[in-house]
């Protein structure tokens, strides 16, 4: 399986020291944060963001779509629910603009149907790019709407996803998409559909405390954080150093969390595998 | 009062924890332990209890009242063994048709590297995902603090009744503070922001109710909660289609609150 060796630190050290976030792939940073190594942009493109040493690059919610997808497959649903400021939140309306120019998105996820490699399915696509993919009412109305439409439609539901947790701007609002979420996956999982859930960096909060963790499978990343509660919290908190790994894929896969650790290149195939493995119709062509 | 003054009042200490509400309200009570795969998290103080004539299982996070019980319960952050304990004994309430009684008292799930690693994130979606299709009535009473997924883990419910003095919370305005201004001093501007006091609950559609606190933690207050629970579980038990009731409560946050555009 292909573990992430950390060469230098783990990243959640590495984001102590100053670094403000793991750089993204298709950003014209090229350096390696676990090996050091300059990368050229184009390299980069070939390789999906894959650094030669394993290190995953952050992926934006639309590069990962023409990533993933089959090509002109998909068809997005429910594209046009926008997040309001229901709490007049100081800033809220400002940083709400920013995310969409950044982004290029309307909300911290993008949500439709496609094919991958010609396996139909529900899929959602958080965005790392709109304030951290963090939940928010809207975020948590698409994903929930995606899931009823699934258990519909008879469709599984591929989901990806990345999230600083629940969106602080909306309050208690954002809190209870957690439980919205999880009355949506339940009910698909209710009528016998398969949810696969792909982990990629950072998963944590609210989303890992609800529809992140609630897939039949569970896959993730190579070194992703995945966690509840963030890191440098977790060590103000307790003043005690964090182990190595703590909070990654590999550590999570130890603890029994994770099903697989799957990189990027052998993703797409992976998911059209478990896909079909899951349809209900026999079909000898898997 | 403000809502930073509110935060404060929520977290005192002189309060009645979750376990003196589940021993006043419900007579005879046994306590029930252990989540049956891996320990017993005294944070969640859970069982079975009577309430005139009527069996409820309640589960309540306890923070302690001396400085030998509150790290015994580890100052009422449960760990992820004390959300399975909890699912563990609703499901069982749910197996005998019981009424479920949760009392809310976090300032959020522990944070530790133990928790982590024994997967916090998982216990608490483990156990909304539950909760949300679980065919018993399930009443959630916060009572001081509702800290983020650590309070609502306990708390997607048919009914969630708010004391006067609790709020209910995404983030402590603290860490709201240090994260958006990079100055925890600005927390009570945060806890104004965030809209966590019971009275900003009852208008969002959050809660459905506020307590009154006259006489908080003497007889005449319990009495009067008791009778409060017992006349709504009793309405709950005869309500038809509660799991639709359940899901659409949920549900109508993310219609109301967003807009198409």
């Amino acid at each position: 399986m292909p573990r992430l060796k950390f060469l230098f630190k783990p990243q959640n050290e590495l984001e102590k020291r100053g670094r403000k976030a793991a750089p993204l792939y298709g950003e014209p940073e090229k350096t390696c944060p676990n090996c050091h190594r300059t990368l050229t942009v184009k390299t980069l493109e070939e390789t999906y963001g894959v650094c030669s040493c394993g290190y995953h690059f952050r992926m934006g919610a639309k590069e990962r779509l023409d990533f993933i997808a089959d090509k002109d497959s998909f068809y997005e649903l429910f594209g046009d629910i926008r997040s309001t400021d229901p709490l007049s939140f100081p800033g809220y309306q400002e940083k709400l603009r920013k995310a969409e120019s950044v982004s290029g998105g309307k909300e911290a996820v993008l949500t439709g149907t496609c094919t991958i490699k010609g396996e139909k399915c529900a899929l959602f696509i958080m965005d790392s790019l709109f304030m951290m993919g963090s939940m928010g009412a809207a975020t948590g109305e698409k994903i929930t709407r995606l899931f009823e439409y699934a258990t519909g439609n008879n469709l599984p539901v591929v989901g990806f996803t990345v999230s600083g947790g629940a969106r602080m701007q909306e309050g208690m609002l954002s809190l209870m998409q957690m439980a919205a979420t999880s009355g949506a996956v339940k009910r698909h999982s209710n009528k016998g559909l398969f949810y696969l859930t792909v982990l990629t960096d950072p998963t944590t909060g609210g989303v890992t405390a609800s529809f992140a963790m609630e897939g039949d499978i569970i896959i993730a990343e190579p070194g992703a954080t995945i966690g509840f509660a963030g890191a440098r919290v977790v060590e103000q908190t307790t003043r005690q150093p964090l182990p190595k790994g703590f909070q990654t894929a590999e550590s999570m896969l130890d603890h029994g969390f994770v099903d697989a650790i799957v990189s990027r290149d052998e993703e797409k195939e992976m998911i059209r595998l478990l896909l079909a493995m899951h349809r209900r119709e026999e079909n000898e062509r898997i | 009062m403000s809502a930073y003054d509110i935060v404060r009042i929520a977290r005192s200490g002189s309060r009645p924890t979750g376990s003196d509400y589940v021993k006043s309200i419900f007579s005879p009570f046994v306590e029930l332990h252990g989540d049956r795969r891996y320990a017993d998290d005294a944070a969640i103080f859970a069982g079975i209890g009577m309430l005139d004539g009527m069996a409820v299982t309640a589960i309540a996070i306890d923070k302690g009242h001396d400085t030998e019980e509150r790290t015994k319960r580890h100052f009422g952050a449960p760990e992820p063994e004390g959300y399975r304990k909890a699912l563990r004994l609703m499901k069982e309430a749910a197996k005998f048709h019981r009424p479920i009684v949760t009392f809310v008292d976090t300032s959020g799930a522990y944070c530790g590297i133990d928790a982590e690693e024994r997967g916090q994130g998982e216990a608490i979606a483990e156990n909304l995902w539950e909760m949300m299709d679980l065919d018993t009535p399930i009443l959630a009473i916060l009572i001081g603090e509702g800290g983020s997924g650590g309070a609502i883990a306990l708390a997607a419910s048919d009914r969630v009744w708010m004391l006067e003095n609790s709020v209910y919370s995404v983030i402590s305005p603290e860490g709201c503070a240090s994260i958006l201004w990079k100055d925890a001093g600005k927390a009570a501007e945060a806890a104004e922001g965030l809209k966590l006091t019971a009275h900003d609950a009852l208008s969002l559609g959050i809660a459905e109710e506020i307590i009154s606190e006259d006489g908080l933690g003497g007889k005449a207050f319990y009495n009067r909660l008791g009778e409060k629970i017992k006349a709504e579980l009793d309405a709950l038990c005869c309500e038809s289609e509660l799991l639709q009731k359940r899901y659409d409560r949920f549900r109508s946050f993310g219609r109301k609150y967003t807009e198409k555009r």
